[in-house]
């Protein structure tokens, strides 16, 4: 119990954190350019509009803690501010309508790279020295390769040369969105790419990341002993070894998140995908800093959640968490 | 942390005098997988400080040959405007290489500061800094360092540098954390305190030496991280779009539709030379690790799965 209040108290802190800096750019930042687009903007919406852009951007002359206090209160009541490019429609709207698309893909995504590639992390790490070892090199190599780079690679080689998948896109534009099969036939279709493209970039972390520490753990006394026993192999692969040594990837689940997370918004960028990350782009695109710093918002608090989820597996999977401290 | 306690750090073991560690760094040079990475990102830092006075081709100047594939006249062929994609990839190396150091050396500093200050001090101290460090470490990186590089006027190499290295540090501080904590217990700690050397003295020259390997390699790993970076600024517009680095190649690229054309010569090299660079600078870091960490060779092991050493608990983990 001691553990979980302690967890969701450090996330609550780092959310406090996340708003305070996305709070605080706008001010600290040498020439604030919200400032001459709202002076562009004024006379095209109601007072109230502005009244509450200003506030967020903190064009004010009130004093920085109450204009904080101001900022707080708008957030609380789902306030992110009017979208520039979007005009009239609200942040809010224009995340909300993309979310779904991300969690979807990114969901997936990280889903399938993370079993994948703790699989195969033990099975590299079992068969040490053999043929498997050379995917050691190879995952290297796609590791540090940038998302958005073979997401350019994929779409010429499958969309452009092969036309296997569309260009672009989250669903083919003779559907419309809905619960219908023919749209989430296409909305899966459209996502084999841009899905492929996330697991292939991230899946060598969770490989490394297994592999090292299923060594690590290969070496200890109770694996010698299951072997003495005569356990089969497999059962010991699994049952004995794997299963202690995935404890630090789920723990490191946080670090790995916001990875795949920051190159999933690239991806959608790429793919054009209708998800947040391509939201993200137009608001940079079109200078559109009220949807910029409410995309911010939304991915770091769906970052935080995710991760205090992990965290809870963890605290239930190891019981050493839950022995104070 | 939950997680803290996983990452105690692997050079926990060779802690002799510093002259031995010194002479043990021989051998790690002779390390096939350190000599091809430090191959390849010589070769590629070689390239960025001497490639533009070779190749003296002009990588904005427009030409008439559009969109041409690879041919002698133009190695890796040219733009939508007829300009020499080699050129643009050589003259970009200079910022990309620049930032990716620039920003993994600041952040490595940033690090160090927090990360061994926090770790040999101990205490509120210790608790404020590893909060401060785990809190930096979740938020997500590219979503801080957009909104940050929007607000920021010039766009320049350097600041961009500086912007991406706020973000970039954490993860650097906390393997330092952990693994000043273990070193400070050690005894010639002890003893050098009770000979009364200050604290920056057993901070500089007692506890520093000892974590040289973890220092480069967070440092590599930084460096990585920054040009990926820097990479995905540009590649969203975010960066100076008339000065060349990997990323505004990718981002006229993208913009330009060359993926559309097939002009595949445009896009493949910045992403290749990205790569490369990462996948060298990663080789040099699991070269280190081995080195420290042996039971993580794999070579000279292979009739038996276990490496003869007893476990003693200690995981050489890294993200």
């Amino acid at each position: 119990m001691r553990y979980v209040t302690r967890r969701l108290g450090f996330y609550l802190l780092t959310a406090v954190v996340a708003i305070t800096i996305n709070f605080l750019v706008p001010h600290l930042m040498p020439g604030n350019p919200a400032q001459i687009l709202i002076a562009n903007f004024r006379g095209r919406v109601s007072p109230a509009a502005v009244k509450s852009i200003s506030a967020l951007f903190g064009i004010s002359h009130a004093p920085l803690w109450s204009q904080y206090l101001t900022y707080w209160r708008q957030l609380l009541h789902g306030n992110l501010g009017i979208s520039f490019s979007f005009y009239p429609a609200t942040v809010a709207s224009v995340i909300e309508r993309s979310l779904p698309w991300t969690i979807w893909l990114v969901g997936t995504a990280t889903v399938i790279s993370f079993v994948v590639g703790t699989l195969m992390g033990i099975g590299v790490a079992w068969r040490r020295g053999s043929w498997l070892d050379a995917t050691v090199p190879v995952t290297t190599f796609f590791s540090a390769v940038p998302y958005f780079w073979f997401g350019l690679v994929v779409v010429y080689v499958f969309g452009v040369v092969l036309h296997w998948f569309p260009l672009f896109g989250g669903y083919s534009s003779g559907t419309t969105i809905g619960w219908s099969w023919s749209f989430m036939a296409s909305a899966f279709y459209y996502s084999i790419l841009p899905a492929t493209t996330i697991v292939v970039s991230s899946i060598a972390g969770w490989l490394l990341g297994m592999r090292n520490m299923m060594i690590t753990t290969i070496g200890d006394d109770y694996i010698v002993l299951a072997e003495a026993e005569g356990l089969t192999e497999r059962r010991i692969m699994l049952a004995y070894a794997a299963r202690n040594a995935i404890l630090p990837s789920i723990a490191d689940f946080a670090l790995s998140l916001g990875f795949v997370v920051s190159g999933a918004i690239l991806t959608e960028i790429v793919f054009s995908y209708p998800g947040i990350g391509y939201v993200l782009y137009q608001a940079v695109d079109n200078e559109d800093y009220p949807l910029m710093q409410g995309v911010f918002l939304v991915i770091t608090l769906a970052v935080l959640a995710a991760n205090l989820v992990a965290d809870l597996c963890y605290g239930a999977l190891d019981p050493r968490t839950r022995q104070g401290g | 942390m939950a997680a803290a306690g996983t990452l105690t750090a692997e050079a926990a073991q060779p802690a002799g005098p510093p002259a031995r560690r010194r002479a043990g760094w021989v051998p790690a040079l002779r390390a096939p997988k350190i000599a091809i990475g430090l191959g390849i990102v010589i070769l590629f830092i070689a390239v960025a400080v001497f490639g533009p006075t070779i190749y003296r081709v002009n990588p904005s100047s427009t030409s008439t040959d559009l969109l041409q594939g690879p041919s002698a006249a133009h190695w890796l062929g040219t733009t939508q405007s007829g300009q020499d994609v080699l050129a643009q990839l050589i003259v970009g190396a200079r910022i990309s290489m620049f930032v990716g150091f620039v920003g993994g050396a600041i952040a490595t500093v940033l690090s160090l500061f927090v990360g061994v200050l926090g770790g040999y001090l101990g205490g509120v101290a210790d608790e404020i800094l590893s909060v401060f460090t785990n809190i930096f470490l979740v938020i997500p990186a590219l979503p801080l360092v957009i909104i940050l590089a929007g607000y920021l006027p010039g766009k320049g190499a350097l600041s961009v540098a500086i912007v991406i290295s706020v973000t970039g540090w954490a993860w650097g501080a906390r393997v330092q954390r952990a693994q000043t904590l273990s070193i400070r217990k050690r005894d010639y700690i002890e003893a050098a305190r009770i000979a009364g050397e200050g604290t920056m003295r057993i901070i500089f020259s007692e506890i520093l030496p000892n974590e040289i390997a973890i220092v480069a390699s967070s440092f590599l790993f930084t460096v990585i991280f920054a040009i990926l970076t820097e990479a995905g600024l540009a590649f969203l517009g975010l960066a100076n779009l008339s000065s060349w680095s990997w990323g505004t190649m990718l981002y006229w690229a993208q913009s330009d539709s060359a993926l559309q054309v097939g002009a595949w010569w445009w896009f493949v090299p910045p992403g290749m030379c990205i790569a490369l660079v990462g996948a060298g600078l990663s080789m040099i870091n699991f070269g280190i690790d081995e080195f420290v960490n042996p039971r993580l060779r794999s070579a000279g092991i292979s009739t038996s799965r276990r490496p003869a050493r007893p476990s003693r608990g200690q995981s050489g983990r890294r993200r």
